[in-house]
């Protein structure tokens, strides 16, 4: 249970663009972990085939393994991947026609979570996770769009956790967001992590310092350094990785 | 938990299969209509067929010449209403349209593209076909030219918005004025999406005949005075499609192999042009 | 020096010329948009006097009366206003199912090389003349229904009113037909162009969810598209009510008012057609011009809700952008 997803030559193309180019890595569980690297550099790409989500755009072809415990995930239907997996957006984005409870619940009904009650408790519990409850606790029959823009980020992580996913992937999730609640998501992660396996991506160094344990740094599709985050950002071993993380390029 | 998840498989390809049918299903008239068409119009279409007036029924050489020129006049009077008219209001919608009065127009020129055909018919019968004291080529052309209008004055708003704003600004700061941007660099610019505009608005009124009911009325000679009623031929094809003649149901047919042949090739070269734009 | 001077007046000679085009062409351009305006107005104005007689000695009665008769000069428009109520009620039901479903499919399902030339097809299908959907309507469509179509409904449904009675084949069922396919590439390319504007964000989170293609079709596409579709689907309404030739042609035009859908109707404006041109007396002239004055009233007020539902869809989107 200590890798609890493995990662072994695994590459990715969009149409000819070689995307991915043999990516192999082992994420903790219970831990977090952040990928770092310039814009373009394959990260968003990456922690989009660890859910498969990258199959939704037209043209992609991926190659190599993805385990999540003992099952490779390209073996397995997405629907049960992305249930075990859940996953975090750029943009904050509800359902706009839904109500923050039925938001949450979203996924319950999906797969199916027996009673009202039953169902009620979980949206409780899931925002109460995503810190998000004594805001909207108050108002759950509100539109999810009335949030402000922080909420609904809170809100999404919710709708996430309420499916009780092993693994949170989140791309970016703080990027269009003001500090206050951008420290409030980091808070979020903090917590977490005691119960989920979590991938970050982010484009903030001092946001991959404070908040991972290790941290992966990728580069034109290939990666370069992957350890502790301490010695990451102390020692790194690579160039190319002390070049980015002291800002000389990128 | 098994059996539900193999559940929502077989519902997600259950759906998949009935939106594909959907999609199949839609397509089914088309090839129905045109292969009937294609089928019973054939035998039917010959010269004399373009060359010869509507014969009594029992009189073999019956022909559909005069709707065949009819129609044509008809489409050519609207035109030469309508073309100037619908250009120079979406010119107006482009230049001025940001005003109240454009927003108005704008409005107006939707809804009137909405106006059941019929009722266009019933106008223009008032308004037109009374006070000349008589059905005619004419007011035939103008009903059909008020179909016209709203879906060209669209058109061209639609085609010069098209045009980039650098282009524009490009030419008027080289001391143009308004008039010589709009004709020098605007319209030769948007000229080839105005053009299918005004072929496709030309194939739709092409086969409308409920506005000409009235108007241009139909007959079963040579004609193209202004004054006089006109023969169409959706008009004729009306005619004899509701008759209880076999020769004529055979007619009928050919003519709607005519009307029809002409209205795909213009709207499928309009769709060649507009698609080799982008 | 002369030169000059010639050069210099023509230069302000040339420029005035400027501004006089400018100013002719903008009232040309002014005088062509004000056209619709006029065009709009003359409708209105023409519609109500003709059709004032006629509203003066009939009031309400002309809406909810039953008995049209030009011998007696009663007028009476119910049963046509019924058979345009009712068959472009099936039609508008039929189109949406499959008009929305096979938008659905085109844009979320199919592989591109097939989404656009089966649209292309779909709304091939609007540009046939209306006569011609007519003709196919009475000689393909109506014998076919009659013969295959409405046995085999009255059998298994016969029990209820809609599909009971003799079967012509022309009647309420086949005019409803002919128009749901004469509005499908309206709402279709509409539905289309609505789903297109669903954010990608919307489609992730369903997917990330662990929705299959149909839940993530079920969660994000239809609930952030309907506004629209409905949209599409009131100006496909629209269409059908003030369609004429084809109805004419197959509706039957007996201005009964039946339960059966099998039985001939009349529909508003077929009763414009066939009568118009024989109405000598001047109280039916005008009782024909209220019935197209109620259908120009109808198509104007659905077009309004119409393009309020689906500028809002737009907005929603603009406003996320």
């Amino acid at each position: 249970m200590d890798n609890q997803i493995r990662v072994r030559g695994f590459h990715a193309w969009y149409g000819h663009h070689h995307a991915l180019k043999g990516i192999t890595m082992d994420i903790g569980s219970k831990e977090v972990t952040a990928i770092i690297g310039p814009s373009g550099c394959g990260k968003s790409t990456y922690i989009r085939s660890l859910n498969r989500m990258h199959e939704s755009i037209k043209g992609t072809r991926v190659s190599g393994e993805v385990k999540l415990g003992d099952k490779d995930i390209y073996s397995m239907d997405p629907v049960d991947v992305r249930r075990k997996i859940g996953m975090v957006f750029q943009k904050p984005n509800p359902f706009p026609t839904m109500s923050i409870f039925d938001n949450v619940a979203a996924g319950l009904k999906l797969h199916g979570y027996g009673s009202r009650t039953e169902i009620q408790d979980r949206v409780e519990q899931s925002l109460r996770m995503a810190a998000l409850w004594d805001e909207v606790k108050d108002r759950l029959n509100d539109n999810g769009m009335s949030l402000s823009g922080g909420q609904q980020q809170r809100l999404c992580i919710a709708r996430a956790l309420a499916i009780e996913p092993q693994v949170l992937l989140m791309d970016e999730p703080a990027s269009a967001l003001d500090p206050i609640s951008t420290l409030r998501i980091e808070e979020l992660v903090e917590e977490l992590k005691v119960k989920y396996t979590i991938v970050i991506v982010t484009h903030n160094m001092q946001q991959a310092a404070r908040i991972s344990n290790k941290t992966a740094f990728f580069l034109d599709g290939e990666l370069i350094e992957y350890g502790n985050t301490t010695d990451i950002f102390t020692s790194p071993h690579e160039k190319r990785t002390e070049d980015y993380i002291t800002g000389r390029f990128g | 938990m098994y059996s539900r998840v193999l559940r929502r498989k077989i519902t997600n390809q259950l759906a998949a299969v009935l939106l594909g049918l959907a999609a199949i299903i839609a397509v089914i008239p088309l090839f129905s209509i045109l292969w009937y068409v294609l089928k019973q119009g054939i035998s039917g279409i010959g010269v004399t067929f373009f060359t010869n007036l509507p014969a009594p029924v029992g009189v073999p050489g019956g022909g559909m010449g005069n709707a065949v020129v009819g129609t044509l006049e008809l489409v050519l009077i609207a035109s030469i209403i309508s073309i100037p008219i619908g250009l120079g209001a979406g010119i107006y919608l482009y230049e001025y349209g940001n005003s109240k009065l454009g927003a108005v127009i704008r409005f107006l020129s939707d809804i009137l593209s909405g106006v059941p055909s019929i009722i266009v018919g019933l106008l223009v019968y008032l308004l037109v076909v009374l006070p000349m004291g008589g059905f005619s080529a004419l007011a035939g052309g103008i009903s059909l030219a008020i179909i016209m209008i709203p879906v060209l004055t669209r058109t061209t708003e639609q085609m010069i918005r098209l045009v980039p704003d650098s282009l524009r600004e490009a030419s008027l700061a080289l001391g143009a004025t308004q008039s010589q941007t709009l004709i020098k660099v605007i319209l030769p610019t948007a000229i080839r999406g105005i053009t299918t505009g005004i072929m496709l608005a030309m194939a739709r009124v092409m086969g409308e005949s409920a506005p000409l009911l009235f108007t241009a009325f139909g007959s079963s000679f040579w004609n193209v005075n202004l004054d006089q009623p006109i023969a169409a031929l959706p008009l004729q094809i009306y005619v004899y499609a509701i008759s209880p003649y076999d020769e004529w149901h055979s007619q009928a047919w050919a003519g709607a192999l005519t009307l029809v042949g002409i209205v795909m090739i213009i709207t499928i070269i309009a769709r060649i042009l507009t698609r080799e734009k982008h | 020096m002369r030169l000059q001077q010639a050069a210099g007046s023509g230069s302000i000679e040339r420029r005035q010329m400027g501004r006089l085009v400018d100013r002719s062409l903008k009232w040309l351009l002014f005088a062509s948009g004000i056209t619709l305006v006029v065009l709009f107005i003359l409708f209105i104005i023409i519609l109500f006097s003709e059709a004032g007689e006629s509203i003066r000695e009939f009031g309400w009665k002309f809406i909810f009366g039953s008995d049209w008769n030009p011998v007696t000069h009663q007028y009476g428009a119910l049963p046509f206003i019924y058979g345009t109520i009712v068959s472009s009620i099936i039609a508008i039901f039929i189109a949406s199912i499959v008009g929305v479903a096979a938008a659905v499919f085109l844009t979320q399902l199919a592989p591109n090389w097939l989404a656009g030339p089966v649209l292309f097809l779909i709304e091939l299908l609007a540009a046939i003349p209306s006569v011609v959907f007519g003709l196919w309507g009475i000689f393909e469509l109506a014998p076919f229904l009659r013969t295959d179509v409405q046995p085999f409904l009255q059998k298994y449904l016969g029990f209820l009113p809609l599909f009971q009675g003799p079967m012509y084949g022309v009647g309420m069922l086949t005019a409803g037909l002919i128009l749901a396919m004469m509005i499908l590439p309206t709402i279709t390319s509409i539905a289309r162009d609505v789903i297109l504007t669903v954010p990608s964000e919307q489609k992730e989170a369903a997917f990330a969810l662990g929705a299959t293609k149909w839940e993530m079709i079920r969660l994000a596409i239809l609930p952030y598209s309907w506004s629209g579709i409905l949209g599409g689907m009131m100006l496909g309404l629209g269409r059908a009510l003030g369609e004429t030739m084809a109805v004419t042609m197959v509706i039957g035009n007996r201005p009964e008012i039946a339960a059966s859908l099998f039985a001939p109707s009349y529909s508003m404006a077929s009763v414009i057609a066939n009568e118009f041109t024989e109405a000598t007396a001047s109280i039916h002239l005008s009782a024909l011009t209220e019935i197209g004055l109620l259908l120009f009233a109808v198509t104007f007020v659905l077009y309004m809700f119409a393009r309020l539902l689906i500028r809002r869809v737009v907005r929603v989107q603009g406003g996320r952008a």
